[in-house]
């Protein structure tokens, strides 16, 4: 139905897509996968037609036998909408604020297919109880602000398929949504697929995710398409040498840390932490929320421990606690027995004792500063010793970064790059904990596995204990020794990590981890990857 | 958009340069009244002709530049100097009292309608170039130090300032080291509007003459004394305002500039 | 929604309140007794204090404040020492000059504003775009009782077509209309060219907004999503904008009305200084202050009535 024919595009004059073939036919999953950067969202805006400007485009994107490049632009726009529809990453945007649901849903009809208000408003009723928002509970009247970020995907998948196209491209659909809705939101598109029986084209960073839903499967890198396969052939067998790498990366284990059970360095007893929110109505009291409630933990010296939760269910809060950057109502965090403060109260020589390395590469750093600066800064709570350029040079040495960075600003580096500088800065006062906050949320999964393995070496040659607080159990499985799941403001389940992942006891737990996409344990290949370290980094530690 | 840069910092660099030169030239003394010579259109001898008073205009404007610069500079620096500090307190200080309290005291200065209340002050404390700056000055207070918040805010959610608290450092450094560096392009870009808000204000002012008293000469003032002559001789009017139009102009076009070019999101091509 | 008004209220009453003592002290420091003003220098001494009693001003410092503050609760807002009539009566007289004069301006930079915002950011970074955003450059740099003369210069002694100056009165409407034109036009181009920059840079910004993109992915043309979604999502900006605006043309006239002869509140103000009938600088700022004050209230409805996001709090 859609066939692409060597389509290149580039963006004032710099080239981001080149020859790329793609088929996209009725009632077919087609999953396109790559890491950031590789051309995926640029193919999908081709072929809608909403190229950014500057945009030069070449090749055939073919509807039925007829080319769409050449198109007029009022034309393209009854495409748009009618014959291809399409679906967005960041749900809490996506939708206009300011406009109910149903008149979003409704605007394509009354504006492209003169259809009557109301009738186009019965329209939109009928695609929002398909896509699971039913009648009374979800009224057309709902803005998008009353709305959680699964329900939005949900009301922009409904605006997608108003008009019922034969294409729906979804651009990381589930990328932005926690795990569990992730499942609820594929199951979802797949239905859409069989039912209508529509294309469906399925960009995505993460193999895992096509593994369950595509019919086929077309692996991107730097602008080209280096492989495409049906599904499960190209699971069992990859035969372009990058996707050997996606695949071997996506499973890498990194090295395992022996660890015995020694002396305690953090405890959490009972920690309480409320917010009072804005009263419902005047003169009634505040509603309180209790974002942690009654949490302990332990961990000891040189442990791994981690702490896995949908958004909102505490665990940022908990963290900010433990690093000692917010106070708790109740209950205490101990480090090495001495009680941590909030604020003021904490003297510097026990904040030194733990530092912090956080999820997003680009926030994480003063992009006015120098690397050597930002590394150092941790100096400021032991005092900056004298040889502090060379303290600096061996941290950034420690985590593979050439240390003739040093004067470099954060914006010449990559997001892998940058999360290795964040660990040097954590390292630089040699603490005995590091909390982790989604540190590899962010990253690409072959710089993934690369940071992983990292870590892993780091813990083994100075005895480092982690708190590793992620959304994601899969990599959480890799690196932890024990781990902790949380569900609104309490710990549901803990133990080791091992015996948790195979026998999980509490609904949440195993809710988590049937919801985690997996590929099908009879799709691996016959042989484990070959031996030769597919991710071309320094020194393999087993 | 480089061209707004070069044509703004050019515009703005003549009304500078003009003011800097009157300090040790000027084509003639702008205190000599050559009562003959009064009304003359642009000529050889008077490259913008003369006023009522035969004095020679340009020499006017340029002492005149002196005027409105230095009041528009002292008062950005008294909004900058005390805004900005009040900006950064606030937003370190996010939905406390304090914040709550900067911030709707800045809400009331802006009620304040500020031609009225610059009149007033001026009506207090004399007129004269200093209650000028101070008059001008006070309402630049409040746009710095909501442009200030307005910019803190954001920077304090981001992940490098929770790096700066682990390490241990207190508000008033993160706001320091972090914060001020960070904003700095948006105060530049504000200080520019400011400036050239500031001109406009003058020249209001010494036309109503609470400004600059005479014998100091000023483009507001020019424009008020020559209002009664508008039809005689238009160019004594018309001239101040192109003096004040050049100059304003030359800064708004810089602070465009400086805008863009300053804008992160503008650079290298991210 | 009424709970956000009943916030904003509650904050409108404080802000008078502080802003009647501010108004109160500043004017207290106005140099020059007001009794001997109004006697003249050879006055007798025991004359004016004896005035200085029937005008209350040998009253302390907080009895006085207390008195105007009552007075003003209860709609009183003075006697004038020089026009010898209540300040309210006058204050009403005035404002039938520039309550009309601001609305006036207000509309036509509205109808200025709009297309041009609206074409530019439509047009963004083509040429028509950077020709307007040029010549907005020198409307906002303008100074406006400058363009004020030239407009005189031009229309009304050289072509005659109206009025250089005065007001007739509302008894002949045309005529009325008329001699605020001028005025008007010099108050808004100006105005007109802050609008239509602060509307293109907010339309530039919502066109960037996902929800655009998806608005354009369900076949809305470039015309219709900027229509039917930006423009609205633009509006606040422009709203807190069109209000500062508004008052700003109530109260900042004082210039223009000068220029043009115009029994306004500015020039009210103005002369009131300048003759030391400090009660009425003290009422007339305050009446002023209160309807920015109010403006403000009105915008921030507005803003709810725009965006259901601030409805519920």
């Amino acid at each position: 139905m859609i066939r692409i024919s060597d389509l290149s595009v580039s963006i004032h004059g710099r080239a981001v897509l080149h020859d790329v073939d793609l088929e996209l036919a009725p009632g077919q999953v087609t999953g396109l996968v790559g890491e950031s950067g590789s051309g995926k969202s640029m193919t999908a805006l081709a072929i809608m037609g909403l190229l950014p400007r500057g945009a030069a485009l070449s090749g055939q994107i073919e509807l039925d036998g007829h080319n769409l490049t050449d198109l007029p632009e009022v034309e393209y726009c009854a495409i748009r909408g009618q014959r291809i529809g399409m679906i967005f990453q960041e749900p809490m945007s996506a939708l206009n604020p300011l406009m109910t649901i149903g008149d979003q849903v409704a605007e394509a009809l009354i504006l492209r297919q003169d259809m009557p208000r109301e009738k186009a408003l019965e329209a939109a009723r009928d695609r929002l109880d398909r896509v699971g928002l039913a009648a009374p509970r979800f009224p057309l009247t709902l803005y998008p602000h009353e709305l959680s970020g699964g329900q939005r995907q949900r009301v922009a998948i409904a605006i997608a398929i108003a008009q019922r196209p034969d294409l729906l491209i979804a651009d990381e659909p589930t990328t932005a949504l926690d795990v569990t809705t992730q499942a609820r939101i594929l199951d979802l598109l797949v239905g859409l697929v069989r039912d209508e029986g529509m294309a469906l084209l399925l960009i995505t960073h993460d193999l895992a995710v096509v593994a369950g839903v595509a019919d086929q499967v077309a692996v991107m890198q730097e602008g080209r398409i280096v492989e495409a396969a049906p599904a499960r052939t190209l699971f069992q067998r990859q035969s372009h040498p990058y996707t050997r790498q996606l695949f071997a990366a996506s499973r890498h284990q990194p090295p395992q840390v022996d660890h015995q059970a020694t002396a305690p360095l953090l405890q959490v007893q009972d920690a309480v932490r409320e917010y009072t929110l804005p009263r419902p109505a005047p003169l009634q009291p505040h509603p309180v929320l209790r974002a942690v409630d009654g949490v302990s933990l332990t961990i000891a010296e040189g442990e791994s421990v981690g702490l896995i939760g949908e958004s909102g269910c505490g665990k940022s809060t908990l963290t900010r606690a433990v690093l000692g950057l917010e106070p708790l109502q109740q209950g205490r965090v101990l480090l090495d027995g001495a009680e941590v403060r909030a604020g003021r109260a904490m003297p510097a020589e026990m904040r030194a004792r733990m530092q912090v390395v956080f999820q997003d590469p680009f926030g994480s750093f003063d992009p006015r500063w120098r690397v050597e600066r930002l590394v150092a800064e941790p100096f400021h709570l032991t005092g900056r010793p004298r040889n502090w350029r060379e303290r600096v040079a061996e941290a950034l040495a420690e985590v593979g970064i050439d240390p003739h960075a040093m004067r470099r600003y954060i914006h010449e580096f990559s997001g892998g790059q940058r999360q290795r500088i964040a660990i040097a800065r954590a390292l630089i006062i040699r603490p005995r904990l590091i909390v982790l906050d989604e540190a590899v949320s962010a990253l690409d999964v072959r710089v993934r596995a690369q940071v992983l393995d990292l870590l892993a070496r780091l813990r083994k040659d100075h005895g480092l204990a982690y708190l590793f607080i992620s959304h994601d159990l899969s990599v959480v499985r890799q690196i932890t020794d024990r781990v902790l799941i949380m569900d609104k403001g309490k710990v549901v389940e803990s133990g080791l990590t091992s015996v948790v992942m195979a026998t999980p006891r509490h609904p949440t737990t195993r809710r988590l981890i049937e919801a985690t996409p997996q590929i099908p344990a009879d799709w691996l290949p016959d042989q484990i990857t070959d031996s030769s370290s597919p991710l071309g980094i320094g020194p393999a530690t087993s | 958009m480089r061209w707004s840069l070069i044509l703004g910092a050019t515009l703005a660099g003549l009304a500078l340069i003009a003011a800097a030169l009157s300090w040790v030239w000027t084509p003639y003394d702008v205190t000599q009244m050559a009562i003959a010579d009064k009304l003359k259109p642009p000529s050889a001898a008077h490259w913008l002709g003369t006023d009522h008073f035969g004095r020679d205009i340009l020499s006017m404007i340029m002492v005149g530049a002196r005027t409105s610069i230095a009041v528009a500079v002292v008062a950005v620096g008294i909004g900058m100097g005390i805004g900005v500090p009040l900006g950064l307190i606030a937003a370190a200080n996010r939905g406390s009292w304090l914040d709550e309290i900067i911030m709707r005291g800045n809400d009331l200065v802006f009620a304040f309608p500020s031609l009225v209340i610059a009149i007033l002050i001026t009506a207090a404390l004399g007129p004269s170039a200093v209650n000028a700056i101070i008059a001008i000055g006070i309402f630049n207070i409040p746009v710095f130090a909501r442009v200030t918040r307005a910019g803190a805010m954001p920077l304090w959610t981001l992940d490098y300032i929770r790096a700066a608290e682990v390490a241990g450092k207190r508000a008033t450094r993160i706001s320091v080291e972090h914060i001020l560096p960070n904003i700095a392009n948006l105060l530049i870009v504000q200080g520019t509007i400011q400036f050239s808000l500031g001109i406009l204000a003058e020249a209001g002012l010494s036309y109503v003459g609470l400004g600059a008293q005479p014998p100091t000469p000023s483009w507001g003032r020019m424009l008020a004394e020559a209002q009664t002559m508008v039809t005689l001789a238009p160019h004594v009017a018309i001239i101040p305002g192109l003096a004040i139009i050049i100059t304003v102009l030359g800064l708004n076009l810089l602070g465009d500039g400086l805008r863009d070019a300053l804008d992160p999101r503008l650079r290298e091509g991210r | 929604m009424l709970r956000y008004a009943l916030r904003q209220l509650i904050s409108l009453g404080l802000s008078l309140l502080v802003a009647s003592l501010l108004i109160f002290l500043v004017v207290e420091l106005v140099p020059g007794d007001p009794a001997t003003f109004m006697l003249g220098t050879g006055a007798q001494p025991d004359t004016i204090a004896a005035l200085r009693q029937q005008l209350g001003l040998d009253l302390p410092l907080p009895v006085r404040y207390l008195h105007w503050l009552g007075g003003i609760l209860q709609g009183d807002l003075g006697h004038s020492f020089t026009y010898k009539t209540p300040i309210s009566q006058i204050m009403l007289d005035r404002m039938q000059v520039s309550l009309p004069l601001a609305l006036m301006s207000l509309m036509l930079a509205i109808l200025v504003a709009f297309p041009i915002g609206i074409h530019a950011a439509a047009n963004r970074g083509k040429a028509s775009d950077t020709a307007v955003m040029g010549v907005t450059q020198i409307g906002i740099s303008l100074p406006n009782f400058w363009f004020a003369m030239l407009l005189v210069l031009v229309f009304a002694a050289r072509l005659r077509w109206f009025p250089a100056g005065g007001f007739p009165g509302w008894s002949h409407p045309a005529a009325a209309l008329k001699s605020l034109l001028l005025p008007a036009i010099a108050l808004a181009l100006p105005q007109a060219a802050i609008l239509a920059r602060v509307l293109r840079s907010a339309l530039i910004e919502t066109l960037d907004q996902d929800y655009i993109r998806t608005a354009r992915a369900k076949g809305l043309t470039q015309g219709q999503a900027l229509r039917r979604h930006a423009l609205r999502n633009a509006m606040i900006p422009v709203l807190t904008i069109m209000g500062m605006q508004f008052s700003f043309l109530l109260a900042g006239a004082i210039i223009i009305e000068n220029v043009f002869f115009l029994p306004g509140i500015g020039r009210l103000i103005f002369q009131a200084i300048t003759q030391r009938d400090l009660i009425v600088v003290q009422s007339a700022v305050l009446v002023l202050v209160a309807a920015v004050i109010l403006i403000t209230f009105l915008v921030d409805l507005a803003y709810a009535l725009v965006d259901p996001r601030l409805r519920r709090r």
